[in-house]
Parts: structure tokens; C-alpha cells; sequence
């Protein structure tokens, strides 16, 4: 780790003007961002912390019906709170890491980083949930723009998730063995206008809508409307897994996300 | 009635209370004051020239105590290997220089190239990070198969090639080994991988340097499994430090499994650059370095055939292995895959004919050397899996094949140089037989299967060679140390007493299972026993503890001295009785007259030997202490059979063990908890190879499992319940307890039970598959399922070091 300062502002307000200064980075639940700093391949001069930001925090459910998530709002905590509102996503904030990483992980935090193995991802963007910042709204569709990208920028926070809640969803898991986030993962969420379908873990390009899938079953809401499908793009291939392998998986997924449902 | 105390009682392990309370004390927890901190600066890069290493800035930086390159030990000793391997040929192995910081050149990512001594960690990081390294890369040497072939790159530019050594055993036996197989009714062959792993001991290696102006004397506090070895090899090899100028301590020590009983860079650093500083020099290992530089294990590409007569007895097997050296030879890698290894290949089989080559190879990786079972995970693995092979070949029962080709009589002397003393491997197979459920396996199956997964049974036997060893023997073979162990038991005025033991215990349970025997010896309570252990300044000289040794060894050691400490106070209790020798009797902790009620208390006996007032002083000399070196007349030889249930998802390859069983014979068993602890942490260690662990090396030589990001640890939500047992007992019949070694069997004996299972399933399944590579990733199975292209594809990134062919 390199020397840094750290800010904990109270306010949205405060923790944006915080981050003006050169080379400013937020510090959410640190789960990613620490271990980055610990082996030196980031040296932000400022880490402002967004822990102390009471309006980032706590679930709630708006006029709208969506269930809506605090930026700051840990892993631990969606876990236990949204469980009577949107299982599949209490479920799976329930999945993500142990319980170290849960209770100090961030919604936000996963958000902004958008490692395409994550599982948040899969959440919003299945779900269409608007992602709120301090300036604008951003729709899922819009805001997930490739391995590690957003459309968030510099100096912008994630300060909202809200989610449309769906009649019927599940999260689909296969945990990569070593580092236990998804190898591939298909959340699948059934809406009364239409079925979307994320994954998550498979492609180069981060998580992505498998609309192939969306569209039988949209049809017709069965795994065997998948039978023979997978998605396809251009896949990852790593020590645990070939992008043929990948690919095979986005069909397995998302069969046994949609078979859970139905 | 389990017993509450001594020889075969499960007493509490006592060194749990510090462990699990945060108390204990790690070499990490040893802070001196004045103490400076070192980084070291490895290479990135696997193979290349280094032209310069420039640090006038670095050196200028806040905190900076002084910057060593390579050129600052080019007076200095090499770090030595302690083993030397002869060739099929007559000849000594190949034997590079293995510089403390690197010269010349790098060869492997890790590699130290400048260690950087500072005030604070931070700034010697800081500094380490302003050297500026030049280094001209070259080709990177990583396949086995690659590296031996003709205008190979070479790791070593002074060596006539990357082979270490070219190895026949036992030569004399080839050419009948092959007129057997021209013979033979039938022959099975395999070629397979034993993959490469990372030791990952919970506790990362830690070394200070001390040094007393004012004596001379340097003080070296380090993480190893055998301080009295690493003084040796250091003082006398590397630094020029005669021993009784240099202590080494091994304190607690948070596990090792091999890694920690070589002798390492880091920590003769750090006692030379404690003298040249003058000051104590610290250095903790982060996970990352852990990864790029304690020693690996495993790492073997092997083809192995076996020949059957028309009754399908063993006439005759042959392998053929390359063994990966990694760049330098750590301490004990040549003998891994030679004598730790050629010696087992006749597993618990009267195969009558062996022939065993092994070509260990320098490749631009991280050096080799034992982990866990060490050489004999790789003989089991490749027999057992052939041996199964073979039966489905034939059509015959797995078990049945066994059993028809186990040796059953004893002492047997293998065609492979080494007799076991005991055994029935019969016993242990009926057991497991009974343990597995057998017959209730189909039942279990069709359940499965109507929940759309495969099922499947392996089983394998084992035998291994552990308690190491006869030191006339190992000299022979290539061992430039001896194998004994030693013990000094120090005899209190009031009646405690105090082992001193040359074993080290890195988790074991020494503490407790030691005093256990003693204990029952004298018939005093073993919280009257203290073990002391892991430092030279007050244990004589000991080899330490791997290879099963420890009770086996060590424990014998603390018997003969603990025998001539009983023969004493006899002689001091039978002059306060007033009664002739002979005729004293010890039990419970009291000396009596045999055949009178005239006794006295061991305390008694304790404090005239201290209080000599009414003592024999003309014949005795007064005080109460002892040692005893104890050098083995064989090895021991645990041998056992496994067997493994898995269910196999068809649609994603994944493999979850259902049920896995373990009949061990141990021999005399001293703490059952404790010998089924050792059992299941060995177990988990061999399920982790066959499933889920695998050290990667891409072709430019970069450790691409560089962290448990992607080194799959295996976990305990990963493992089932196991059913272990011991109960089947045929005692080691050359050691006073009857005991053989029980540390490494789990790991030794786990691996092929858990492949064979796989394939069995699948076969369930209509996938008649040969072979699949350790571990047996989701991937691999699936591909393996799916044949063809995907098979070959099976993982994305293919180990160089892994490939089977260039
Ligand atoms: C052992 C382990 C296992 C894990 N397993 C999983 C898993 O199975 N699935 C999974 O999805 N994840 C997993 N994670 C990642 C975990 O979910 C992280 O918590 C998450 O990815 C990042 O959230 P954080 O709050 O810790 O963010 P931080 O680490 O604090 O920050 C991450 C990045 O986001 C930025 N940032 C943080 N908050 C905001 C915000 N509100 N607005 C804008 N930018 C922000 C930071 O500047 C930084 O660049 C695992 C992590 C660990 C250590």
C-alpha cells in the first residue's frame, strides 16, 4: 500500500466535493478496492470512505414498487432486508463471498467495479434497475459498458439501486473453485410484459442480456424452450474454464434459473 | 474402555489452547529491538540476462539501511543440496550454483535480485520499487519434454543440458522387464500428469537475523520444520558460521507439509545482513511471494505400463517419468522422484519385475521438492490408477484384481530395493469393504441417477515408506546427511521432567502424543511431562521433522533415553530399598520390591538424585538426565486401501464427493484423535490434487495461479464426513513402539480412489473415458464427456508445464 489520506464525509454532497481533488478515489466496502491498494496497483492520493453516508444506506420499497438500495448498502444487509421483498436478489447477496466480504461489501461498490464475474450485475440488469447517482439516473441497459467499464463518471457515485421487482426470479450459480465468484452465473427474472435474462462470469465484454433466451421465453416460460441454446460471444477462457465450456454453461444456467421458477 | 491417559488414549492436544487463544508464539510474533525490515526485488521476468541492477536512487531513499545485490555474496556460499542422485550411467547428477540473490542471470519469476534493508516494510518496498533492473529476457524453459530436447534453451549455461539426471532402477532388471512384457498376456498402459502444486501452509515463511557484537554469535529465528538442519546447511555451507556460533529457532511454526524443511535465500540472508547491518533484519512473506517462492511439489509427467499373465498375476511394470527440478535444486528434490518414489512402485503388489526411469529436468519455474508424501502420491497415483485400468480392461473386479496380486507374506522384499516388515492387505481391504457399503452401492446409484447425476466407486490400496531412515542406507543412495533423531529427557528434583526432542512439530501434536508415551513408561501424569522442541541452543542434535518421522523416529529416540533414565532411578531405588536391582519393579509411578510391599515413589527417587544425601555416589553419579540417538534399521511401511463415492452433474462436470473411507494400519496407534487428524488433513490434501489444486505456468514461464484467486484451496464445505479407522494394526517390528508414520498417508493414499471414482461414474454414464488429468476440474470432465475437441480444449489456458507431449 502507498501512503494516502481518507476523507469520511456525512453527506452526498460532501463526499462529491471531497472527490474533486486530483486523483480522489471513493472507498466503499474495500473488498475489491483494499487488496487493489494492499499489492500496489493503484495509488489514489485521497480515498474518500462513504461508510459515514447515512442517505447511501438501507432498503426501502417507493411508490413505484421498486425496491430500492442505498449505494453503501452491504452485501449482509440486502441479504436479510430484501429477502420479503425480492427473494432472488436477498439470495443472491446471500451467495456473494463469506461473511467478512458480505458484511463490509457494497452494492455500490460492486456496481461501479463491474468485474465481469460479478453478481450484482446479473441482478440490475436482469432486474432493469435504474442506477442513481448524484447527477443523473441510469438505466441498466445503459449503464454496463464492458469488463470493468461504466457509464459512471470520474468523480460520480452510486448512490441508488432501484429495482423493479419481478413476478418470479432466480439467480443461477456455478462458482468458479478457486476465487468462488461465478464461473458463470444466469439471472433470470419473469416480468408480467416479458422475460430478461443476465449473465454474468462468461463473456469478455462483462455481463451482457442473453436475448435469444429472453425471447423464448417470452414464448413459452420453460427450460425446455432453451433446450439446445447457449449463448454465444465472445467468451472468456481462462485456467478454469474454456469459452466453449463458458458458453455450454450460459444454456445450463439459465435452464436451472428458469426450471427453479416454474 | 478408551483409556484417559498414556499410550493409545485420545488425550486433548495441549498446544490447541495457545493456538486457538491467539498465545502461540510464531517467528512473525519475534520482534527485536532495532529490528530493520527487508523486501526483497524478484524477478518478473522467468529466464533472462540481468545486465545491470542500478540502485544510487533507491539507496538515497528515506529509511534506506543498505541495498545487497548479487554482488555482495559472491564470496558467499551457494545455497547446497543435500542430496546427490547417480545417474543410470554411474555418473553424479547435474548441479547448478544457486546463488542467494541472483547473478548473471534470473531464472525463474520470484527469483531474488536485490533485497532492500529499511527501517520500516514500507520504505524497503518503496525503495525495492526504485531499483532499476536491466535484464535482457530470454526464452523461457517451462516443458519437460521440450527442455531435454536437443539445442533446448538452457536454464544453466554451464550445464551440458537442462537434465539433472537420466535415472534407471534398478537398471540390472530392464532387460528382463522387457523380455516380461514381450511375454505378457495382457498390458495396460497410461501416460498421465501428477500436477504441480503449492504447499500454501497457513503460515507464510518468516526468518530474523540476529547478531551479538560482543559474542560473535548470530541468532537465526526462522519458519522450519528442522532448525538443527538449516544450521548445518547454512553455517557450514553458506555463511562460514561453525554451529556453536549459530542458533536456529523454529518456534511455532503454522503448518509446513515439506515446504518448510528446505533451506531458503531468505533466511541466510537475513543472518548475513543482520552481521553486515548490525542490526536484527526481518522479513515476512507475503501470500504473493509464497506463491513465486517456497518450493512446489508434484509436478511429474509419467507413462506407466504393467504386464499380466493369462491369469492376470503382475509379471512385470515399467515407467517412464519426467520430473520437474525447477530452476535450482532445493534441498531434498533429487531424491523425491528417485528414492522416494522409484522404491514404491511396487505398491502392495508381488509384481516380481520393475523398472522405474525418471528424468529429473531444469526448467525456468520455481524449484521442486517434497510436499506431503512426497514421490509417493506420485508412485501411488500412477499405479493405482493403471491397476484400475487394467481390471476395467480385463473385465475384472477392481478389488478382486488387487487382492489376487497383494503381498501377503512378510518381511517381503520388493524387486525395487526396500523390505516391508509388515502388513495385511487384506485386513485393510476388508475393512474398507465393510466402512464403504459396497453392497448398498447400487441402491445409492439408481438414487442418483433419479436426480439426473452419475455415480461412481473407485477404490485404491497404498502403501508408503515413511519414518526416514536408516542413515547407511540413505548414504548409499545419495543423502548427504544422516536420518536419526534424538532425545535428551531432563529429570527434575521433584519429579517432572523435560523431553528435549531433535523432532518439530509445525502442528502435530508432539506435544501431546510425546508426552503420552513417556507417561505410560514411567506411569507419572503427562502433565508432569514438558516437550520442548525447535531450538538448537537447548534440543541436541536432531534431523527434524517430514516424512513421517516424528514418533516413528523421534519417538523411538525419547524411548531409548527415557529406558536409561528408568535404568538409573532403578539403580537409585533399589538403593534406598536396600534391595538388589533385579528386583525392582516400576509401575505407576512407584519402584517397589518385587514380591514385597516395600516401595518408593518415583518423586522419591527424582529428588535422591538431585539431594544425593542417602545416595550410591561410589557406583552413581548424581543427577537424572539423558539423551539417546535413534538411527532406524528400515523404514516403516503404512499401507491401507481407500475408497471414494462420487456423484458427477452430467450437464456442468461437476464432481462432489459423496462418501470417502480410509482403512489405515498405522501400527501401534499412540492419540487415535490425533492419527485421525493426520488422516483427514491428508485427505484434504490429496482431494484438493485430484480435484481442485493446480500450480499453472504459462510458456513464457509466468505462474498464472499466482494466488488464491486462482489456486483453488480446497475448502471444508468441499470435503464430506470422512469414515476413518486404524483398527486394523500389524506393528513396525524394528521400532520400540511398534509404530509407523501416519502424517502423509491421507495425502498419499487419496488421489486415485477419487479419479477412479470419476471414471467409474462417467462410465455409468455410457463415457467410457481412459484418463483424466488431476485436477479434475469441472472442465476437464465435461470435456472429457463431450470427447474430441472439447477434450482438448478442456481448459482454456493449457499448463505448459502440464502438456503431455512438447
Ligand atoms: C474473498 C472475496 C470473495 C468475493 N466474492 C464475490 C462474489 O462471489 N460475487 C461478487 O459479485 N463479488 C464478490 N466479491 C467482491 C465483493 O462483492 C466486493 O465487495 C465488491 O465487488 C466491491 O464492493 P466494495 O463495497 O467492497 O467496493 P470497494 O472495494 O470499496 O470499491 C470498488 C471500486 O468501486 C468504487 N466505488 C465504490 N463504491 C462506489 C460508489 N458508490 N460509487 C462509485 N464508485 C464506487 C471504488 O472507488 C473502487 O474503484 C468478493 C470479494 C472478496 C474479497
Amino acid at each position: 500500500m502507498y501512503n494516502f489520506d481518507i476523507e469520511k464525509p456525512t453527506t452526498v454532497a460532501d463526499a462529491v466535493q471531497a472527490l474533486g481533488a486530483d486523483e480522489a478515489q471513493p472507498l466503499s466496502g474495500g473488498q475489491t478496492l483494499i487488496p487493489t491498494l494492499k499489492a500496489r496497483l493503484a495509488a489514489p492520493s485521497k480515498l474518500v470512505s462513504l461508510a459515514g453516508i447515512d442517505e447511501m444506506k438501507g432498503i426501502c420499497m417507493d411508490d413505484e414498487g421498486r425496491l430500492c438500495i442505498g449505494g453503501a448498502t452491504t452485501h449482509a444487509t440486502v441479504m436479510r432486508e430484501a429477502e420479503a421483498h425480492y427473494p432472488a436478489l436477498a439470495s443472491l447477496a446471500a451467495r456473494i463471498g463469506d461473511p467478512a466480504v458480505r458484511n463490509r461489501g457494497t452494492i455500490g461498490g460492486s456496481l461501479a467495479n463491474n468485474d465481469p464475474s460479478a453478481c450484482y450485475p446479473a441482478g440490475a440488469l436482469a432486474s432493469g434497475a435504474t442506477i442513481v447517482t448524484n447527477t443523473r439516473e441510469i438505466a441498466a441497459d445503459d449503464y454496463f459498458q464492458g469488463m470493468f467499464t461504466t457509464a459512471l463518471e470520474e468523480g460520480e457515485l452510486v448512490t441508488e439501486v432501484k429495482f423493479p421487482v419481478p413476478q418470479a426470479a432466480h439467480y443461477e450459480k456455478m462458482i468458479q473453485p478457486a476465487s468462488r465468484f461465478p464461473l458463470v452465473a444466469a439471472f433470470v427474472a419473469k416480468f408480467s410484459d416479458g422475460v430478461r435474462v443476465a449473465i454474468t462470469g462468461a463473456s469478455n465484454d462483462g455481463v451482457f442480456r442473453w436475448t435469444q433466451a429472453e425471447e423464448a421465453l417470452s414464448n413459452t416460460f420453460s427450460a425446455e424452450a432453451l433446450e439446445g441454446m447457449q449463448a454465444d460471444g465472445d467468451m472468456i477462457a481462462d485456467l478454469h474454464g474454456s469459452a466453449e465450456y463458458r458458453a455450454h454453461l450460459t444454456g445450463v444456467m439459465t435452464r436451472r434459473a428458469v426450471a427453479a421458477i416454474a | 474402555m478408551p483409556k484417559d491417559g498414556g499410550i493409545g488414549a485420545s488425550s486433548k492436544r495441549r498446544e490447541d489452547v495457545r493456538f486457538l487463544t491467539g498465545v502461540g508464539n510464531y517467528t512473525d510474533d519475534i520482534n527485536i529491538r532495532g529490528q530493520a525490515y527487508v523486501h526483497f526485488l524478484r524477478s518478473d521476468i522467468a529466464h533472462g540476462t540481468l545486465t545491470s541492477v542500478d540502485v544510487d536512487a533507491a539507496a538515497g531513499m528515506a529509511g534506506v539501511v543498505r541495498i545487497f545485490t548479487g554482488a555482495d555474496f559472491e564470496g558467499v556460499g551457494g545455497i547446497p543440496c543435500g542430496w546427490q542422485v547417480t545417474d543410470k550411467h554411474g555418473e553424479p547428477m547435474q548441479e547448478p550454483a544457486h546463488p542467494i540473490l541472483a547473478q548473471g542471470k534470473v531464472r525463474h519469476v520470484g527469483e531474488p535480485i536485490a533485497a532492500v534493508v529499511a527501517e520500516s516494510p514500507e520504505q524497503a518496498r518503496d525503495a525495492a520499487e526504485a531499483i532499476v533492473v536491466d535484464i535482457a529476457e530470454l526464452p523461457a524453459v517451462v516443458n519437460m519434454k521440450d527442455a531435454v530436447k536437443d539445442g533446448a534453451t538452457k536454464v544453466h549455461d554451464d550445464l551440458t543440458s537442462n537434465l539433472c539426471y537420466d535415472w534407471g532402477f534398478v537398471e540390472e532388471n530392464k532387460d528382463a522387464v522387457t523380455k516380461a512384457f514381450e511375454d505378457a498376456a495382457h498390458v495396460t498402459s497410461l501416460e498421465l500428469v501428477n500436477n504441480r502444486l503449492v504447499a500454501n501452509p497457513m503460515e507464510p515463511r518468516v526468518a530474523v537475523g540476529d547478531y551479538a557484537r560482543g559474542t560473535d554469535n548470530s541468532t537465526l529465528y526462522t519458519t522450519s520444520q528442522n532448525p538443527h538442519v538449516i544450521r548445518l546447511l547454512m553455517g557450514a555451507f553458506v555463511l562460514g558460521i561453525p554451529e556453536h556460533k549459530l542458533r536456529v529457532v523454529a518456534p511455532d511454526v503454522g503448518g509446513g507439509f515439506g515446504t518448510k524443511i528446505f533451506h531458503y535465500q531468505e533466511e541466510a540472508f537475513c543472518t548475513f545482513a543482520a552481521k553486515a547491518c548490525n542490526r536484527p533484519v526481518k522479513w515476512t512473506s507475503s501470500r504473493a511471494e509464497a506463491f513465486m517462492s517456497d518450493a512446489h511439489g508434484r509436478d511429474h509427467v509419467t507413462k506407466i505400463e504393467l504386464a499380466l499373465d493369462g491369469d492376470n498375476n503382475f509379471t512385470a511394470l515399467r515407467t517412464d517419468t519426467y520430473a520437474n527440478m525447477g530452476a535450482y535444486l532445493s534441498t531434498f528434490a533429487p531424491s523425491v522422484p528417485t528414492w522416494l518414489h522409484g522404491t514404491l512402485m511396487a505398491g502392495n503388489y508381488k509384481t516380481p519385475l520393475i523398472y522405474v526411469n525418471v528424468k529429473a529436468v531444469f526448467t525456468n519455474t520455481v524449484p521442486v521438492d517434497a510436499y506431503r508424501g512426497a514421490g509417493r502420491p506420485e508412485a501411488t497415483f500412477q499405479l493405482e490408477r493403471l491397476v484400475d485400468k487394467a481390471a476395467h480392461e480385463l473385465g475384472v473386479d477392481p478389488i478382486a484384481l488387487r487382492r489376487q496380486n497383494f503381498i501377503t507374506e512378510f518381511p517381503y522384499a520388493t524387486p525395487v530395493a526396500v523390505e516391508y516388515d509388515t502388513g495385511d492387505y487384506n485386513a485393510t481391504m476388508d475393512k474398507l469393504e465393510e466402512m464403504a457399503d459396497r453392497a448398498g452401492f447400487d441402491a445409492r446409484r439408481k438414487e442418483s441417477e433419479a436426480n439426473g447425476k452419475l455415480r461412481g466407486f473407485g477404490v485404491n490400496a497404498y502403501i508408503e515408506a515413511c519414518g526416514i531412515a536408516p542413515s547407511n542406507l540413505v548414504g548409499q543412495l545419495g543423502a548427504r546427511a544422516g536420518l536419526y533423531e534424538s532425545a535428551t529427557v531432563r529429570v527434575n528434583a521433584t519429579g517432572g521432567l523435560v523431553v528435549m526432542t531433535g523432532s518439530h512439530s509445525h502442528g502435530q501434536g508432539h506435544e501431546t502424543s510425546f508426552a503420552q508415551v513417556v507417561a505410560e513408561m514411567i506411569g507419572i501424569d503427562e502433565n508432569m511431562i514438558e516437550i520442548v522442541h525447535g531450538d538448537t541452543a537447548n534440543t541436541p542434535m536432531g534431523m527434524g521433522t517430514y516424512g513421517s518421522r516424528s514418533i516413528a523416529v523421534g519417538g523411538s529416540a525419547m524411548v531409548r533415553a527415557t529406558e536409561k533414565i528408568i535404568a538409573k532411578a532403578k539403580k537409585i531405588a533399589s538403593h534406598l530399598l536396600e534391595a538388589s536391582e533385579g528386583d525392582i519393579e516400576l509401575k505407576d509411578g512407584a519402584f517397589s520390591v518385587a514380591g514385597t510391599d516395600k516401595s518408593v515413589a518415583w518423586g522419591d527417587v527424582t529428588l535422591a538424585a538431585y539431594v544425593p544425601h542417602n545416595y550410591p555416589l561410589e557406583d552413581l553419579e548424581p543427577g537424572l538426565e539423558e539423551t539417546a540417538f535413534y538411527d532406524p534399521a528400515n523404514f516403516t511401511y503404512p499401507a491401507g486401501a481407500y475408497a471414494c463415492e462420487v456423484e458427477v452433474d452430467p450437464d456442468t462436470g461437476e464432481v462432489t464427493i459423496e462418501r470417502f473411507a480410509a482403512a489405515d494400519d498405522f501400527g501401534n496407534v499412540i492419540n487415535p484423535m490425533i492419527v485421525s487428524g493426520q488422516v483427514h488433513g491428508g485427505l484434504a490434501q490429496g482431494i484438493g490434487q485430484a480435484l481442485m489444486e493446480s500450480c499453472v505456468y504459462d510458456d513464457d514461464g509466468q505462474l498464472l495461479s499466482a494466488s488464491y484467486m486462482d489456486y483453488a484451496m480446497p475448502r471444508s464445505s468441499d470435503l464430506p464426513m470422512y469414515q476413518v479407522d486404524h483398527s486394523c494394526q500389524t506393528p513396525c517390528t524394528h521400532n520400540p513402539l511398534g509404530v509407523k508414520g501416519c502424517g502423509e498417508a491421507g495425502a498419499i493414499g487419496s488421489p486415485p480412489s477419487v479419479v477412479n471414482a470419476v471414471l467409474d461414474a462417467l462410465r455409468s454414464g455410457g463415457h467410457d473415458v481412459a484418463h483424466i488429468d488431476m485436477p479434475v476440474s469441472p472442465n476437464r470432465v465435461w470435456a472429457a464427456m463431450h470427447g474430441g475437441d472439447a477434450a482438448k480444449k478442456a481448459v482454456g489456458v493449457v499448463a505448459a508445464n502440464a502438456k503431455h507431449n512438447g
